[in-house]
Order: C-alpha cells, then structure tokens, then sequence
C-alpha cells in the first residue's frame, strides 16, 4: 500500500494560524483535516459579567480584520435583548459602516491574498513588482476608500470606536459624509475595473452542490440584517439559529465546527450570498457579473474572487445611496434601561454569517455569550471542497497540489482569529 | 541591502499586522525599503534566516508560543512589539487569575482537545524587548513613524503623556468635566489623537497607562461624577487588564 501525506505547517495569506493535511492511500484521498491551532482566547468566557454595553467594543477584537462585523452582530442581539428598537437612521448609518468594512475586506482578500494564487506569486508586493503593479495600486485605493468610510463613520479603520448599543455615540457629520462620497465617486470605476481584472483569471473548473446559507432581507442585499435562508427551503427568524445549526468540537482544531442540525455541511459568506439574493443586486453589479462570465447561479468557489469583487462594487454604491440620503440625527442612541433577558443578533461579515446570542442579568451584565464566527461554520465545507477538488490531481508534483490546496482554502477568505474557537497543510501518503 | 523584516503573531486578532497593509500609500514604498521576508499574513514566504527587525504581534498563551518567542529574540537584531496584546497581554489577560479549567470548559465540549497556558502575558515577560508600540490597536501613523526612525537610527517619536493633552490640543470638550462621563483619559498612553472624546464618548485606554499614571486619583474623581465601583474596574480591565497600573487600579475595586 502506498501512502502519502501532503501538508502546509502555516498557512500563509489568511488572518491568523492553520494548518492542512489530506491523508492519500493507494491514490485515494481518504482523510482531509483543516485544522485551526490559533491559540484559544476565549471571549465567551470571560465576556461573562461585564456590562451588555461592553460586547461591541469586546467582541471587536476577536478579529481584526471584521471588527464592524462583531459589532454590528453584537449590538443588534443586545438590543433584542434589552428590548430597544434602533431608529432607521442610525440602521442605515449602521449599513454604511459595514459596506466601508465589505470594501477593504474585501478588496484585501481578493487583490492581496487571493489573487496570487491565480498568478502565481507568492505575495501581492511580488505581483507589484513583476508587471500587476497597476492592479495592486487600484486595490490599494479602493481599499484605502473602503476604509475611510469606517474612519469616517466610526472613528478609526481597525475596531472603530462609535458603534453604541442603542444607537451610536455620535452621529457624524453630513459634510464628512460627502467629502468620502466624492472618493466614492472614483471608487465605481475602480472596482468595475477590479472585477472586469478578476475575469481574466483562469478557475479551476469544479463546483459542488453546496448547501448555501445566508441572510435575507426583504428589500435590500443581506449585510446589517435580515432572516436566515438557504437553498434547501430554510427560511427561518435569526432567533431560531440554535434549532437549524450546531457547533462540533473535534480534536484537530481549535474552532469549533458548524454542521446544520441534520449533520451537513453547509457555505456561508459571498458565494452563498450571490446565489441566494442575486436579484437584489444592484443593475450595475449584475451587469459587471455577467461581463466578468458570472451567471445568477455560481457554485465553483475559485470565482467568490470575482463575486467579492462584485459586492465591493455593490457596497461602493449603496455606499454613495446611503450618503447622499443621510441626515444627521440627534439624539444618536435610544435610551437603556437594564433588564434581563435573552437577545440573538446575526449579520453577514464579509466571509460570511456571524451569530450573536447573549443572556443578560436584571443589572444589564452578561450571564453568557455564545459567538459563531463565519469561519467556523465553514470549515467542514472546506474539507468536503478539499476531498472533492483535489482527488484527480494527485499524481502530480506535491508544490503543485499544496498550491491547489491552499488556493482552495483561500476561497473561503478563512477568518482563522474569529474562527478559533484554523491553517497548515498535509498530505499524508503514509 | 535592504534590512529584513519578520513579521510574527502571537494570540491577538491581527488587527496591528493589519495596520501594515492598511498603510495603502505608503505600504509599496516600504515594501522598496524593506525587505518584507516573512509575514504570513501577506506572504508565503517562509521564516527562515535573521531578521534586521521583528515585528510581534500577540500575547503569550500557550507552551508553543513560549518556546517560539525565544528563537524569535534569538534570529532578531531589534525586536519590536506591535500593539496591547504584545506589550501588556491584551483582552485575552481577563484569563489571568481566573479558573482556566473552567474557561475550557465554557468554550469547548472536549476540554482534552484544548492545550493553553494560565495566563496571557506581554512578550517584555519572556524576552528583551527593544520597543513597545501602543494601541489596541496601533495607530498607523506611529507605525510609520516608527518604520522611519528604525531605518534611519533613531529613536521614533511616541509620546508618553496622557490622551489628556492630545485631548486638549484637538479642542474638543472634556467629556468628563463637562459631560460628566467616566474617561481614562488623564492615565491613557497618547497615541490615538483623542479619537473618542471627539465622538462625544469617555476614553476607554486602548493604548494602556500613560508615564507615572495616578489612576487613584482618577478612580476618585470617577466616583465623585457617580461611576459605580464595579464600572470603574471594568474600565481598567479591558484591552490593557495586565499593564501593572490598570491591573492595580481594577484590583482595588474588586
């Protein structure tokens, strides 16, 4: 018997530390393991006692990179809980922050982490400097933009400071508004030319009949909120979230894995997104998909490149709506009145679904918190895409298939921070 | 040559190494002046070799990172840290003191799985740290600043006086004399340029304690405006919980 083992010790390009190892005996894949070693930091632990008003600026730093993310799933369970209803414009202001956090995260992963992949370099700065420097610069911009709507509306790009539960600490000014929309302005053709860049890539040509899971909302492409849906007939209140899915513990990470409660694997973030909420893209951004080759239906994840680029394309001009139709309000935040009680929040980060779920004591201090990071939910579907993607390549040269392996994990734009609670790879061939 | 860069993550949330490709004017010209050799974040490069200067991000939390630190100072001229985690132990600190057994056991179904160590501790516990950058996180600003003074020899320019005094020169209202609300201002690390009382909002020490602190004085005063005593300990134990004049002040309001 032959046996082979393939692995990746770090996974580079991914916020945070992983590992991957896919176990082959006599040419046939018969183990993949995605494994999250980012040390445990335990939020849900020690967010216990501290006041509800704390979770947003906390749960922040579980990730860097989606901090707004956090915030906005940590405020809305909150304010279930506390029973407050947020004016509409401090929600719609709340969206403008999160397309400023779709932008960069985006634009980050697809140009920065992704991209080298496809082109075979080992970082963005290599591509810069052998002949993409003019992609890598316009990434650089529209990021730069993306990440100035966040300084604009919460005070810094990494864990912004106005996010309030109730509200905000203080409405921003119209005129700081319209000095980002005039960058905004630029942004629309930056990021139609980062998708039309992203087309001209080559993909693997493998999709697998996912289960998608995303939010959905009645009028607007899923972000800040809406109901949770999926292609299997799902459609249920972000209340019910703990009925339809579960976390696994296994011993080859420290993430917890999400199954739905029938044992399956499903997809959460852009992919799923695109698939079940096409029709509320903007005109533009359907245009700039169908240019790019993309259908209303997609399931080969080597494209969420190019559907990431496209929801940044979309998040720069719900971004410019949400500006232009802004008024400052006042007061910025509802009042607070402790009280117990159990509160769900969910929002869509940029890699996918975030779930919030707090208890709160009579004084307003938190009695538990349960946080199920995108990630997380992810990764039995990365193993699954690792099985199924790389079992007729394996006869060829072991950087190649490592390659392969880890571009396919990067498909995912794994959050390993958030997730732990993930990346190296190995190929076992025994 | 160009100097070599190692970029390193401890426990954190990536948000300081973030910082170095959120410099979007500036990150391509580093990148001409630097040589950027391992920064997994960005790169697949590997992390072989010595570094001119490395840069930690993160906290110390398990055996592994222990052991790891030390061949870091080891292969590294200038070691430099990025952010609270790696100067004072981060939000993951709260760990500190408390029952770790029964933290696993909150998180995780199989405790067995999950090997950490008791506490979370700043990087300057373990080895010689030759210069600690503020923030939770970082303010990019001073990162440039200090990627400047490094290539060029000379110590960067990061105050260490009171959030107070940027507070002051931006002009804004002092949210605690006049808005009567809790700020940590007066013992806070400047750094930020007073990014909160410019939201109308108290300062919540992100970047840590400032010089010589009196943080009982403060504590005082927070009393006096009506701050209940389990507030004000909170206030102290967040992002900088572990820095030796934050830990004292929420310690005495237990």
């Amino acid at each position: 018997m032959t046996e082979t083992t393939i692995k990746v010790d770090m996974l580079a390009r991914v916020e945070g530390e992983g590992a991957f190892k896919v176990v082959v005996r006599d040419g046939r894949i018969v183990a993949t393991e995605f494994r999250i070693f980012e040390p445990p930091r335990f939020f849900e632990a020690f967010l216990r006692g501290r006041d509800h008003s704390e979770a947003p600026d906390i749960t922040a730093r579980i990730c860097g990179i989606c901090p707004v993310a956090y915030q906005m799933s940590a405020v809305q369970a909150m304010e279930m809980a506390l029973g407050v209803e947020v004016s509409q414009p401090a929600r719609d202001l709340r969206r403008l922050l999160y397309c400023g956090e779709w932008i960069e995260s985006h634009v980050l992963h697809a140009a920065m982490l992704h991209a080298p992949d496809f082109l075979g370099y080992a970082s963005a700065i290599d591509m810069a400097n052998d002949g993409h420097g003019d992609t890598v610069r316009l990434a650089l911009e529209l990021k730069k933009i993306g990440n100035s709507i966040v300084s604009a509306v919460g005070g810094r790009e990494i864990h912004p400071i106005n996010v309030k539960v109730g509200g905000w600490w203080k409405a921003p000014r119209k005129s700081d508004l319209m000095a980002v929309r005039d960058d905004l302005l630029r942004a629309l053709d930056l990021a139609e030319a980062f998708v039309d860049f992203t087309a001209g890539l080559s993909f693997p040509d493998k999709e697998r009949d996912y289960t998608l899971v995303s939010l959905k909302h009645e009028t607007d492409y899923p972000m800040y909120e809406g109901r949770i849906v999926s292609n299997r007939g799902l459609d249920i209140g972000v209340e019910a979230f703990n009925a339809h899915f579960v976390e696994n513990h296994v011993a080859h990470s420290n993430a917890l894995q999400g199954r739905t409660a029938a044992g399956e694997a499903y997809l959460t973030g852009p992919v799923a997104r695109y698939n079940l909420c096409h029709d509320q893209l903007s005109e533009r951004a359907r245009a700039a998909a169908r240019r790019a080759g993309l259908d209303a239906r997609c399931l080969n994840p080597y494209r969420s490149i190019t559907i990431r680029a496209v929801e940044a394309l979309f998040a720069v001009e719900e971004a410019i709506r949400l500006i232009e139709a802004y008024e400052e309000f006042d007061p910025a935040c509802v009042d607070i009145v402790p009280r117990a009680g159990v509160g769900m929040g969910a929002t869509e980060a940029p890699r996918g679904l975030l779930y919030h779920q707090y208890a709160l004591a009579g004084d307003g201090s938190i009695e538990t918190a349960q946080i199920v990071p995108p990630t997380a939910q992810n990764q039995p579907s990365i193993e699954a895409d690792l099985e199924s993607f790389i079992a007729d390549v394996l006869d060829r040269p072991e950087e190649e298939i490592q390659l392969l392996c880890e571009q396919t994990i990067r498909n995912y734009d794994p959050c390993i921070s958030c997730a732990t609670h993930f990346l190296d790879l190995t190929i076992d061939r025994g | 040559m160009k100097p070599r860069l190692g970029v390193f993550k401890f426990s954190s949330c990536d948000g300081c190494q973030l910082s170095l490709l959120d410099c979007e004017d500036e990150l391509l010209a580093i990148a001409d002046a630097i040589d950027i050799a391992y920064f997994p974040e960005a790169t697949r490069k590997d992390d072989v070799g010595h570094y001119d200067i490395a840069f930690v991000e993160g906290s110390v939390t398990t055996a592994h990172e222990a052991e790891l630190i030390q061949d870091i100072r080891a292969r590294s001229s200038a070691l430099i840290t990025l952010g609270a985690c790696a100067t004072s132990g981060g939000i993951q600190a709260l760990k500190n003191g408390a029952d770790t057994a029964e933290f696993i056991a909150t998180v995780y179904a199989h405790p067995d799985y999950i090997s950490t160590l008791d506490t979370a501790t700043p990087i300057s516990d373990h080895v010689t740290v030759d210069f600690e950058l503020r923030g939770c996180p970082i303010s990019k600003h001073q990162l440039l600043e200090l990627v400047a003074a490094t290539l060029a020899g000379r110590a960067p320019q990061t105050p260490a006086h009171a959030t107070c005094i940027e507070c002051k020169l931006a002009g804004h209202v002092c949210v605690m004399v006049a808005g009567g609300q809790p700020c940590l201002g007066p013992v806070t690390h400047a750094g930020c340029g007073a990014l909160c009382p410019g939201f109308a909002r108290g300062c919540y020490g992100c970047f840590g304690p400032k010089e010589t602190p009196n943080t009982a004085a403060l504590s005082a005063r927070l009393a006096a405006n009506g701050t209940a005593r389990r507030d004000i300990g909170r206030l102290f134990s967040t992002f900088n919980t572990n820095a030796p004049a934050f830990r004292a002040e929420a310690k005495a309001h237990d």
